[in-house]
C-alpha cells in the first residue's frame, strides 16, 4: 500500500475512536438521545479525517489542500450552536432546567472534543508518515489518555466536601442545619418534607470554590444532575417540592433540599461529588493578587 | 412561550380578615385552621402557586 494511504488511514482510524471513547464519557449529557450519538461519531469520523490528512497532503506538498482543511475545520464552531440550540429548544419543556451555564459548557465541550479528534488524527498520520506504521500503537493510546485527561475537567467533588444535612421546620420555615431553604405553608407538605426529604450541605474547601459555588449556574447544574439521576416530585405548575441550594451568606457553604423518588441519601452526595464544574462560574479570586491578600 | 405573573400574590386566605384588608389582591376567608389549609391547597392548585406561611393567621398563595 502506498505511504500515505496507510498514515492517513492510521489518523481516521485513531481519530474515529478517539472521539468514540470521549463519547461514551458523557451519560450525563445523553441518557436518551441515540440519534445525537451517531451525529457526533459522524462528525468524529469527518474531523478524524480532517487531521489526517493534513501531513501527507503538506508533505506532497499541496498547499492549496492544506488551506482547504483550514477551512473546513472552520466548520466545527458550528457543533457549538448545534448542541446549544437544540439543548436551548429542550429547556423550556423540563421540569427542573439545566440552565444556561450548564448548556453552553456542554456545547463548548462537544466543539473541543473535534479539535481534539483533528489533532490526534493528525498527530498520529504524522507519525506513521515520518516513522513507520508500527509506531502508531504507542502513538495513538497516548492521544486517548492525553484527550481523556483534558476532557475530564474537575468536579464538585474536588473543590467541596459534602455532607449529610439535618432538615427540619422552624415555624413554617425550612431548614438545612443552619440555612433557611423556603417557606412552606401546608402541614400536609411540612410533614412529606420531613418523611423523604434530603438535605446536604456543600462546603467549599477555598475561596475560589466559594465564589464557584455561588454562581446560581452550577447550582442549577448540580440540583440537575441530582434531579435526571435520582428523580423529583416536582409536577406541572406543582412548585411546592421544588429542589433549591441556598448559602449560608455568612459562612458562604450550600445548603441544598431535594425531595427525590429516589430518597437515597448516599448516593445524592456520590452524584453532587461528581457534577462538572462548569467552566463559565469557576471562580478565580485566588488567582488575583488582592483576591489571596483578602482571603487571609 | 408562555406568560405567567410571577414573583406575584394570587390569593391570601385569612381567618381574621381584618388583618388581610386592602390592597388589589382577593382575599378569601376561612372559619378555622383546617378550613383555611384546605381552600389554600385548591386555590395553590388551581391558581399553579404555592402556599406560604406568615404565621400570623395568614397564608398566601405565590407564583414563582
Amino acid at each position: 500500500m502506498e505511504k500515505y494511504l496507510i498514515a492517513v488511514l492510521a489518523g481516521i482510524i485513531s481519530g474515529f475512536a478517539d472521539r468514540w471513547l470521549m463519547l461514551r464519557s458523557d451519560y450525563r449529557y445523553y441518557p436518551t438521545y441515540p440519534h445525537a450519538y451517531f451525529t457526533h461519531l459522524a462528525l468524529g469520523f469527518i474531523a478524524a479525517s480532517l487531521g489526517a490528512v493534513a501531513i501527507p497532503a503538506l508533505a506532497k506538498p499541496d498547499y492549496v489542500a492544506v488551506t482547504f482543511l483550514v477551512l473546513a475545520a472552520q466548520q466545527f464552531r458550528d457543533i457549538r450552536n448545534m448542541e446549544r440550540e437544540t439543548l436551548n429548544n429542550l429547556e423550556k419543556t423540563k421540569l427542573i432546567p439545566r440552565g444556561n451555564d450548564y448548556i453552553e459548557g456542554i456545547a463548548r465541550v462537544f466543539e473541543a472534543r473535534n479539535y481534539l479528534v483533528i489533532l490526534t488524527a493528525l498527530i498520529n498520520s504524522g507519525i506513521v508518515y515520518y516513522l513507520g506504521w508500527q509506531y502508531v500503537f504507542i502513538s495513538a493510546p497516548l492521544c486517548f489518555m492525553v484527550s481523556l485527561k483534558m476532557m475530564a475537567g474537575s468536579h464538585v467533588g474536588d473543590i467541596a466536601q459534602i455532607e449529610t444535612g439535618k432538615l427540619f421546620f422552624d415555624g413554617s420555615m425550612l431548614r438545612v442545619n443552619d440555612v433557611v431553604i423556603m417557606n412552606v405553608g401546608l402541614h400536609a407538605d411540612r410533614e412529606k418534607i420531613l418523611e423523604e426529604g434530603m438535605g446536604v450541605i456543600i462546603k467549599p474547601i477555598d475561596d475560589n470554590a466559594r465564589l464557584t459555588l455561588d454562581a446560581p449556574g452550577q447550582r442549577m447544574a448540580i440540583i440537575h444532575d441530582a434531579v435526571s439521576i435520582l428523580g423529583s416530585k416536582v409536577d406541572m405548575s406543582e412548585t411546592q417540592f421544588a429542589p433549591l441550594a441556598r448559602k449560608h451568606i455568612d459562612k458562604g457553604y450550600l445548603a441544598m433540599f431535594l425531595l427525590a423518588n429516589e430518597p437515597d441519601i448516599d448516593y445524592l452526595i456520590e452524584i453532587i461529588k461528581r457534577v462538572p464544574v462548569l467552566e463559565s462560574t469557576r471562580g478565580t479570586s485566588l488567582n488575583s493578587f488582592y483576591g489571596r491578600k483578602a482571603a487571609d | 412561550m408562555d406568560i405567567a405573573i410571577k414573583e406575584c400574590i394570587l390569593a391570601i386566605v385569612a381567618i381574621e380578615g381584618a388583618r388581610a384588608e386592602g390592597g388589589g389582591c382577593p382575599v378569601f376567608l376561612a372559619k378555622n385552621i383546617q378550613e383555611q389549609e384546605k381552600t389554600s391547597l385548591y386555590l395553590a392548585r388551581i391558581l399553579g402557586g404555592v402556599v406560604h406561611d406568615l404565621e400570623n393567621g395568614i397564608l398566601i398563595i405565590c407564583k414563582h
